[in-house]
């Protein structure tokens, strides 16, 4: 769920969504049949695929882990597409149209050293121990007490931020293409709970991998075609300052990715470069890839260690790619996008983006970068990616949900034993559930979009301090439950209490971030930044003071006291720190030739 | 992983093949036309050549996993 929205990539801020849906004039396509023809074929395909997966989800590992059956690739792929939101891909668009390449961080820093972290340190405990999920691990290791609140937590926010982003991309239809909000929601979502009730987590992992083919080849043509009319990169970036020279743009150093991070001042995100690599580097994004069942659940569904620790390590390429389809189009929107006069075209923030305005928002040069270039047929196809990634989204929410609240809720507090078949009715229903409450609070929304910010801000409280909690409970055999559970609570309500800090005085943002010139995206980062710091501590003092588990029960789940199988020797091309290792050149490489 | 079932990549080669067909057949519909699409770089006829690559993708993928090979 945190994909879908531009400052959640890594997970922690979801403020600017409401900003996504400030939309000024519209439809801004209209569809040919053929495009419809595209969209058509695309729900028959995802149904198709539920309906023939529904007798491969019969047994709970087979509906709530699809066996452990997939491949690397197949894990791989899915664990990056349930992050690649629709609303992800236009709300980081804008903002590289916005604040230029710096955006990127959140797919580069903010990702890729956490997803290798994932899979090369801290899968095997995941994997070994046989969890079905974090709040299934945060149980093996510190008892029920910190899992339970973990569970409850994650379910509850899980299926309310379904809805939201459920809305705002019935918003976004409603904008682009001028669909109707309640035909968006009901049709989207219908076509999600048939086939991840059919099929379980196999069809949401299946969809998604067809879902991650469809936005690239929806998507991929923009960037080709724009770099073409703009003469290449070096052709870009002459336009750039040409346009930058005449004051059709405004100045600002778009092309570089930290040169600027030496002061909050100099840069328009208002972040200085502590926050981007320890808040956003850290805290946010090992939080969000490494603890968030969404995308771990992806990965516990590997066929095989190697397979769980070598599908991250294959996602991260993939992240460090999508930049091209998402912060590239908005980049290359800057000097290519021209009004019906020929003069350039300028976007605007949302506030200026009024209806009657004739202007258009920052959120929709994406769109708008599609109908330049997209001929019918290609026009459906990029218009069925953004509904994939929606629905990719929304898949990974309610089958997240569905395994938490059958195997940490359900099974633990109200029924411990039943038979097997059971659990499969349950997570069916469960799924059903999910829908029908992200439906609920799609609804809730719409009538007062102010929620939508308590709500995500809600869901950023949970992501940190479990990452501080995780950690120590999966590297430091001394960690107690005591500990566990008194981390993880005080270190969300430090969070929480940061937040409601700057909510109320806007001026303590200073203290929060660091200094009197950061500005809001700073303070997402350095609030998950102290929160961690907080659960860590907790974590720590308390455990000292209470009694630690034996190393027998530490077994499978902690560091030094797990005996990891031996794996097989295989060629370099096919080890997991081969590729790992090429993934961390190739990230520096990116860093240093943007820097 | 699917022994004995459909790979997912066969349903990706299939729907990959099905819209490869449909743009690559309205881009070349419109270049024996001269019908050019009310789009910037229109001249590049991209339905054609990027339904082509879609369609030669769609049928390796549908060729290669097929039901029924082990792939």
């Amino acid at each position: 769920m945190f994909g879908l929205v531009p400052a959640s990539v890594a997970g922690g801020n979801l403020s600017s969504l409401p900003s996504l849906l400030a939309f000024s004039i519209g439809p801004l396509a209209h569809l040919s049949p053929l495009d419809i023809a595209v969209i058509v074929i695309y729900f028959a395909m995802v149904l198709w695929i539920g309906f023939y997966l529904k007798k491969q989800a019969n047994t709970s590992e087979e509906f709530f882990m699809a066996g452990r059956e997939m491949t690397a690739w197949i894990a791989g792929l899915s664990f990056v597409s349930a992050n690649l939101g629709s609303l992800e891909l236009m709300g980081w668009a804008g903002s590289a149209y916005q604040y230029g390449i710096l955006a990127a961080h959140w797919y580069w820093v903010g990702a890729i050293p956490a997803m290798l972290f994932l899979g090369m340190v801290m899968m095997p405990f995941y994997y070994v121990c046989k969890t079905h999920s974090v709040p299934g691990y945060l149980k093996l290791r510190y008892g029920p007490g910190a899992s339970i609140v973990s569970a409850f937590s994650f379910a509850f926010m899980t299926v309310l931020m379904s809805g939201v982003n459920m809305f705002a991309m019935a918003e976004v239809m409603k904008v682009v293409l001028g669909w109707n909000l309640n035909f968006s929601i009901i049709v989207s979502s219908l076509a999600v709970a048939v086939y991840v009730a059919l099929g379980g987590l196999r069809s949401a992992i299946f969809n998604e991998v067809l879902q991650f083919v469809l936005i690239w080849g929806g998507a991929l043509l923009v960037p080709i075609l724009g770099l073409i009319e703009a003469g290449g990169w070096t052709g870009f970036k002459a336009k750039l300052a040409r346009d930058m020279a005449t004051g059709a743009v405004a100045n600002g150093d778009y092309t570089h990715m930290w040169r600027s991070m030496g002061h909050f001042a100099d840069n328009p995100m208002g972040i200085h470069w502590t926050g981007i690599v320890f808040g956003l580097g850290f805290a946010i994004s090992f939080g969000y890839w490494t603890t968030d069942f969404l995308v771990v659940q992806r990965v516990l569904a590997a066929n095989n260690l190697r397979s769980a620790r070598m599908a991250p390590v294959i996602g991260s390429f993939f992240k460090m790619a999508v930049p091209f389809i998402v912060i590239l189009p908005g980049l290359l929107g800057l000097v290519v996008l021209q009004n019906p006069d020929g003069s350039l075209m300028h976007l605007v923030a949302e506030n200026l983006a009024t209806p009657g305005s004739g202007l258009h928002s920052y959120n929709e040069v994406l769109p708008l970068m599609l109908v330049r270039y997209c001929a019918p047929g290609l026009l459906g196809l990029g218009i069925t990616a953004l509904i994939a990634g929606f629905m990719s989204g929304m898949a990974g929410n309610v089958t997240a949900f569905s395994a938490v609240w059958t195997y940490d809720i359900y099974q633990p507090l109200i029924n411990k034993n039943a038979k097997d078949e059971h659990y499969v009715t349950v997570g069916r229903w469960a799924t059903l559930l999910g829908v029908i409450v992200s439906i609920g609070t799609a609804y809730l929304v719409m009538s007062a979009a102010g929620i939508m910010d308590y709500v995500q801000a809600l869901f950023s409280f949970f992501i940190s301090p479990l990452l501080g909690v995780v950690l120590m409970g999966m590297f430091w055999k001394r960690a107690t439950k005591e500990g566990g559970f008194w981390g993880l609570l005080i270190g969300t309500l430090t969070s929480i209490g940061l937040w409601a800090w700057v909510y109320i005085n806007p001026a303590a943002l200073r203290y929060v971030a660091l200094s009197p010139d950061a500005k809001t995206m700073a303070e997402d980062m350095y609030r998950a930044l102290w929160s961690v710091i907080t659960s860590v501590l907790v974590t720590f003092v308390v455990s000292l003071f209470t009694k630690p588990k034996s190393l027998a029960e530490l077994d499978g789940v902690v560091y030094g006291a797990t005996k990891l199988p031996i794996e097989e020797p295989v060629p370099f091309y096919k080890n997991e720190w081969a590729w790992t290792a090429l993934a961390i050149v190739l990230f520096l490489a990116l860093n240093i030739y943007f820097w | 992983m699917q022994s004995g079932h459909i790979s997912i990549w066969f349903f990706i080669g299939v729907l990959l093949t099905i819209y490869g067909a449909m743009i690559l057949g309205d881009g070349v519909l419109d270049l024996i036309t001269g019908h050019l699409p009310n789009v910037v770089l229109a001249n590049l006829h991209a339905p054609v050549w990027w339904g082509a690559l879609m369609l030669a993708a769609g049928i390796f993928y549908g060729v290669r996993f097929r039901p029924g090979r082990n792939g």
